[in-house]
């Protein structure tokens, strides 16, 4: 890491990976760690801080089946839900589900941008299978590397002082990093514009509205899906991660066998692509959903809400991946 | 010399290092009597006195009383989670080697929840200062005994009397590496301001104890009476022994009225701070 | 040390009254025991400390209230230092 300007530190638990990032964060970092399953879990506290003192950093979950210790170094999907949902509380978050080397590169890189952008943490949620995949992935260079700074002050420590979340019409404040100046106080108590708690109901529904809404109404620019043959598909396969790289196989089968189907892969697990769900929907040509996930229906969760259409499903709750011909063989049911 | 016959007490507005204290958020929540304050007062004015740029210094707080410390500081300051004070300032001392950061929070945060990243902290000889308010109890939440509370000694949770054995401060730091150990008590003003100066001077993981009353939970339950009682029992058996005593000796018992109370500058010594050596 | 030429400081104290929370450290651990309690409250009902009656060139500005107050509510100044600033 010191070769590329960076620094490396094994922490002793993922509590503490979690809140040093988050604590390298504040002093300017862009950061990260990774973990898997229950590591994930410990993370869940500190992710509500990164939340609530708006520290951008990011987190790369690998997962496996689970619950508890589950099945380690063997798949699953998850964690899905606790990605979204896991620290106690409402708040905005953006996962990123890559399905391929290639993407655990370049949607690490647009984690890191995202997480500066709308200051929150953001998950790169992989998958075992996924985390575990060898293939040719091409690193620009460094210059090329999309690089999007986070939002400072604009203006001197010394003119006024300076408001740590007051936000601007994206819903995101700027942020002053620990020793420039600018006397900065964060906090996970609920807080005002300055950063100071503030303990009463008003000042809390102000400021966690916010913190959801900044993610709520920016989703359409966040959001990022793959989709196949979605302009005629009666049946439409919902996959992502390695998942997705069956589904992909099986709807080409099927569109070779003449069915009318294809494929939605979430990139974004959250926020979830569900505008073009409704999309779809609303064109009326889809019929039904095909929903493969190696969890008991997370995503299903997801789809449910937004349709009354039938949801053929294909679960396992781990440890190995859908195969194509059982995708295939919902398709032609 | 000029004499003055009659020099009466004057008002004032504002104190003369309110300059180093969000003073706009006194006075504090903190109770009366309560010892936490004057720690915050030691360390603004060991700030001043360290003559390093109030920029480069930088205050981490857990959670509970002692955890709202960070809140008063006028320098960059974090209150974060429960016991994840050390690991949150570990990542701005690892990125921003130039900045003095200082951890100020209580025993129940730094060595229950936290206990953890105390000792790794120390291990790893991280450029931290700490300084552990121990006040003996958990006395946000109401007076629950924890790992600092003396045998025998009552809290709401242990209604007739601790059974457990306490950690001794300074001898788990000593033991877990830190190169600066110290015990005060907030009657031990300027002792504890050369403390923390001396801290916020020495590179690597510095840590100092600070005995502190709690009268509303620790003093009510085991009938200290006011703040200034529990003050006073420190002045009357505080034995002061600085250099390196036998740490293991160094236990505390509030009951026991013939016990001493060892405070002082235990340990000062030198050895590779975490990030010196490259990594 | 030529003991005649020795100055004692004289101080004046200053208190910021609305802080105080009347916790008595400053009272109790005065070394030449300069203040009282004051017969009056501040806002939130504490009383707070003043020079006691006949006290008034007592202290010696050593600061010690000062450093021990939690409040930040009481400081002390040199008199002779305030002359000649």
């Amino acid at each position: 890491m010191p070769e590329v300007g960076a620094r490396f530190v094994q922490m002793e638990d993922e509590l503490a990976s979690m809140a040093a990032i988050i604590g390298a964060s504040a002093a300017g970092a862009r950061s990260f760690t990774a973990t898997s399953g229950p590591g994930f879990t410990l993370m869940m506290e500190n992710v509500g801080l990164a939340a609530m003192m708006e520290l951008p950093c990011v987190v790369a979950n690998v997962q496996r089946a689970s619950p508890s210790t589950g099945l380690p170094t063997m798949v699953g999907q998850s964690d899905m839900l606790q990605a979204r949902w896991g620290s106690h509380g409402d708040y905005g978050i953006i996962a990123y589900s890559p399905s391929s080397p290639q993407e655990c590169f370049d949607l690490t890189v647009r984690a890191f941008n995202a997480a500066d952008q709308y200051r929150v943490p953001v998950f790169v949620l992989m998958d075992e299978v996924v985390g575990h995949m060898t293939e040719r992935v091409v690193i620009p260079d460094a210059d090329a590397i999309p690089f999007r700074p986070r939002k400072g002050p604009r203006h001197a420590p010394s003119e006024r002082p300076f408001l740590s979340y007051a936000a601007d019409a994206d819903l995101v404040p700027p942020i002053a990093h620990a020793g420039e100046g600018y006397k900065v106080h964060m906090t996970g108590l609920t807080h005002d514009e300055r950063g100071y708690p503030a303990m009463n109901a008003d000042a809390h529904e102000v400021l966690v509205n916010r913190l959801v809404d900044k993610i709520r109404l920016n989703a359409d620019d966040i959001e990022l899906h793959e989709e196949l043959f979605l302009d005629d598909a009666e049946t439409v396969v919902v996959a992502f991660g390695c998942t997705a790289r069956s589904a992909k196989h099986a709807v080409d089968e099927a569109r070779d066998e003449g069915l009318s189907c294809g494929m939605l892969r979430p990139i974004t697990i959250w926020p979830f692509p569900e505008r073009r769900i409704r999309e779809l929907i609303e064109a009326g040509k889809v019929k039904r959903f095909v929903v493969p996930e190696i969890n008991l229906g997370q995503m299903r969760r997801e789809i449910e809400r937004l349709t009354s259409l039938p949801i053929l499903r294909l679960n396992n709750p781990g440890g190995q991946m859908p195969r194509p011909d059982a995708i295939l063989e919902l398709i032609r049911s | 010399m000029t004499t003055h016959e009659h020099i009466r007490e004057t008002t004032a507005n504002i104190h003369p290092i309110d300059k180093l204290l969000r003073a706009d958020r006194l006075p504090h929540i903190l109770c009366a009597g309560c010892g936490i304050g004057t720690v915050i007062h030691g360390y603004a004015h060991a700030i001043a006195a360290s003559g390093i740029e109030e920029d480069r210094h930088v205050c981490v707080s857990g959670i509970g009383c002692s955890g709202r410390a960070a809140g008063y500081v006028n320098v960059d300051s974090y209150h974060a989670t429960h016991g994840r004070a050390l690991p949150f300032a570990l990542g701005i001392a690892v990125h921003r080697p130039e900045l003095v950061v200082t951890v100020i929070s209580g025993d129940g945060d730094l060595t229950a929840i936290g206990g953890n990243h105390l000792i790794h902290a120390a291990r790893r000889n991280a450029n931290i200062n700490v300084i552990c308010i121990n006040n003996f109890n958990y006395g946000m939440t109401g007076g629950q005994v924890g790992p600092t509370t003396p045998v025998g000694a009552k809290g709401t949770t242990a209604p007739t009397g601790s059974a457990e054995a306490p950690f001794n401060l300074p001898y788990l730091a000593k033991a877990t590496g830190a190169v600066f150990v110290a015990r005060w008590t907030i009657l031990h003003v300027r002792e504890l301001q050369d403390a923390i100066l001396r801290s916020m001077q020495k590179p690597g993981f510095c840590f100092t104890e600070v005995l502190a009353p709690c009268p509303t939970s620790f003093g009510s339950a085991n009938q200290l009476g006011p703040g200034v009682h529990e003050v006073e029992i420190y002045r009357q058996r505080c034995v002061v022994d600085n250099g390196n005593p036998r740490l293991e000796g160094l236990d505390i018992d509030l009951i026991d009225e013939n016990k001493p109370i060892t405070v002082g500058n235990f340990v000062d010594v030198e050895r590779a701070a975490f990030g010196e050596q490259g990594r | 040390m030529d003991v005649s030429r020795a100055q004692v400081p004289l101080g004046r104290v200053h208190v910021i009254v609305e802080r105080c929370k009347q916790c008595n450290f400053c009272i109790d651990y005065c070394p030449t025991s300069v203040l009282e309690y004051s017969p009056d409250t501040n806002a939130k009902g504490y009383h707070f400390p003043v020079v006691s009656q006949g006290k008034e060139t007592a202290c010696v500005n050593c600061r010690f209230c000062d450093l021990i107050c939690p409040e930040l509510a009481i400081y002390t100044t040199e008199v002779e230092a305030e002359q000649t600033a």
